[in-house]
């Protein structure tokens, strides 16, 4: 008993007891069909929520204001960046790959610096960064119809006893983010900051090179997520990114991380992310229209935000 | 940061006072915008006129309504995510119900304003982050927008239609309008004993409470005028475009917020300036298409154009400020 008590204390218990309930009531409605088949395709859905999610969670723990908004456009960049260096042969995989990373890095530090040398609030600084580098990502990717390397795509695709590997690295990335978050300086630093710049800064925090880890990694994830959605959707499009930019902070929220900063939760992020997607299958599975579907989700987060409670009142 | 500040030199007089900074931070929302209309001016000197200012301020009146009513949320510290899908939620029946059946077209339309307001005492009371509630409600308004109008369509009640395209003598109608709406929210906001205690919310909650009065109260006022406006804006849309479409205000969202930023609001503190978000608005709704159409950028580059001006806008601004911080 004392042990689910504990566990039911953990502020991330939450989102995986929703994603249970939600697949529940899916396969209840199906009468058990596809049961399997419902949970590997969103173990693959989710991972790429993961993956920004964690970058999103670094820079929102930072403190009031710090999120990226730059994410979809970083992403639309980063496929197609990956796309043409690939250009459809398997040699060229691991180029392509880190050229995407460099992209999505070079999007960070463009953040950063917008907001430190410039002082632009980092919401409007990401904002006005996104419309500059979807200008570039239209007129660099006009008319792209490369196809993945065929390894590439069947890469993301591999299962392994019904699960993506692309999950099992999801969990093992997780759990990286997790120690690096909770056991090392970088993470112990960005929880300080978020609790109280002034403090950390005086404490002999490196506040702004940590602020610029943080952007360039989020940068980062992003360029990585789109050269792998790129893979798993057969090719690069502008608006492969769009949906990251409410569900990127969705899956932060509703996974236990305080908007607020200094608090930050990276099992939450996997567990949201699978109830987001399993709340989209579910809806689907219903055979629901496009607009209940939008309005069940837009329902169901709110509730779930309510029933969650805010953080408590900063002292 | 302030180590940065302590090491300007001390001069308080003349054009390095604080005081001149503070004037010239207030005149910014307004010297971009001059800048961006010389810039019209000098490339095409034929759309400096009555009916120049009518095409381009056009779908200025919207913006500057949604940006208002964004406003209104950031003086308390929160931040509405749902105004652009809201925007497009009341396009949608304005175009349909209002004109169908006005009945109820207008109790659609109160009631989703009591919705605003119900959400800022959900926030206040349960103390929840106000970006992932509107997140949500985002969602909601664009489901019940497209569930009313899956595909564009539907038509503006034609008294909206005729007001919308007004053409009062002298002065184009976008020019007024834009001048009513930041003088009238000016007066009431900045200007009224209550409209401090709002403002003070932001600022200061705790003070406000102490001083006797609801924070419960302000801030579904303040949800509660942000629903109103949004209101405003989706009818103020739809009698421009005569038709409606559930995706009509998506990007109406970060327009509003880049809009409030770029007429010297901050996200914390109260600090926020009617007239500079009218400002803004207009600002952003001539640099969106106008001007680029006639620098001959490619419209590749448009949305380029228009982020790089904002980044020069604010960080003009963010050097004026760190000057007026060194007091």
């Amino acid at each position: 008993m004392n042990a689910i008590r504990t566990l039911l204390a953990r502020p991330w218990i939450w989102s995986f007891i929703g994603a249970l309930i939600v697949w529940l009531a899916a396969i209840t409605f199906t009468g058990g069909y596809g049961a399997g088949g419902m949970i590997t395709a969103a173990l693959s859905l989710a991972v790429f929520m993961v993956i920004v999610g964690i970058g999103q969670m670094f820079v929102i723990t930072l403190g009031p204001g710090n999120v990226d908004l730059s994410l979809p456009a970083n992403i639309g960049l980063a496929s197609a960046v990956a796309m043409k260096v690939m250009d459809g042969s398997n040699s060229m995989i691991a180029v392509g790959l880190i050229a995407a990373l460099a992209s999505g890095m070079a999007v960070g530090a463009a953040n950063y610096l917008l907001i430190r040398v410039l002082r632009i609030p980092p919401i409007i600084a990401t904002l006005s960064s996104s419309f500059i580098v979807l200008s570039i990502d239209i007129a660099y990717g006009r008319g792209l119809q490369i196809k993945p390397p065929p390894a590439f795509a069947d890469f993301t695709n591999i299962q392994i006893l019904g699960i993506p590997i692309l999950a099992i690295g999801g969990v093992i990335f997780a759990f990286l983010a997790g120690i690096a978050l909770q056991r090392m300086i970088y993470g112990r630093s960005v929880l300080a900051i978020g609790q109280n710049m002034r403090a950390a800064w005086l404490a002999g925090i490196p506040v702004e090179r940590i602020r610029f880890l943080t952007y360039t990694l989020s940068g980062a994830l992003g360029g990585i997520n789109g050269a792998l959605l790129a893979g798993y959707f057969r090719g690069a499009s502008v608006d492969i990114g769009n949906e990251y930019l409410l569900s990127s902070i969705a899956v932060v929220v509703i996974g236990g991380t305080s908007v607020a900063g200094g608090k930050a939760n990276v099992p939450g992020i996997w567990g949201a992310s699978l109830f987001l997607v399993l709340l989209l299958t579910m809806l689907n599975t219903f055979g629901v229209s496009a607009g209940v579907r939008l309005l069940l989700t837009g329902l169901i987060i709110v509730g779930v935000i309510t029933a969650a409670g805010g953080q408590p009142a900063q002292r | 940061m302030s180590a940065v500040t302590s090491a300007e030199p001390a001069v308080r007089t003349g054009w390095r006072s604080p005081a001149f900074a503070r004037m010239l931070r207030a005149l910014l929302p307004a010297l971009s915008l001059a800048l961006i209309l010389i810039a019209i001016a000098w490339l095409n000197p034929r759309a400096i006129s009555y009916f120049g200012f009518n095409l381009m301020l056009n779908l200025a009146i919207p913006i500057a309504l949604a940006t208002i009513a964004q406003m209104f949320v950031i003086t308390v510290n929160e931040l509405d995510l749902s105004i652009g899908t809201f925007v497009g939620f009341v396009g949608c029946v304005t175009a349909t119900w209002l004109r169908d059946a006005p009945l109820l077209g207008v109790i659609v339309l109160l009631a989703s304003i009591g919705v605003y307001a119900a959400l800022g005492a959900l926030i206040h009371l349960r103390n929840l982050p106000s970006i992932v509630v509107t997140l949500g409600m985002s969602f909601v308004w664009q489901g019940l927008a497209i569930l009313m109008l899956p595909k564009p369509g539907g038509k503006a009640p034609d008294w909206l239609q005729g007001f919308m395209s007004l053409k009062p003598p002298f002065v184009p109608f976008p020019v007024i309008a834009a001048i009513v709406i930041a003088l009238g929210v000016h007066f009431a906001l900045m200007r009224t004993s209550y409209g401090a205690v709002l403002r003070g919310t932001g600022g200061n909650a705790q003070a406000i409470r102490r001083a006797g009065w609801s924070i419960l109260k302000t801030k579904v006022t303040m949800f509660a005028l942000a629903g109103v406006f949004g209101v405003l804006s989706g009818m103020a849309l739809v009698g421009i475009t005569t038709s409606a479409d559930a995706n009509l205000g998506n990007g109406y969202t970060l327009l509003a917020i880049a809009g409030v930023i770029l007429g010297g609001g901050e996200f914390i503190g109260g600090r926020v300036s009617p007239i500079g978000a009218v400002i803004g608005a207009l600002t952003l709704a001539l640099a969106a298409s106008p001007l680029l159409t006639f620098m001959h950028i490619p419209p590749d580059w448009q949305v380029a154009a228009n982020g790089a001006i904002l980044i020069i806008v604010l960080a003009a601004r963010a050097l004026i400020s760190r000057r007026e911080a060194d007091r």
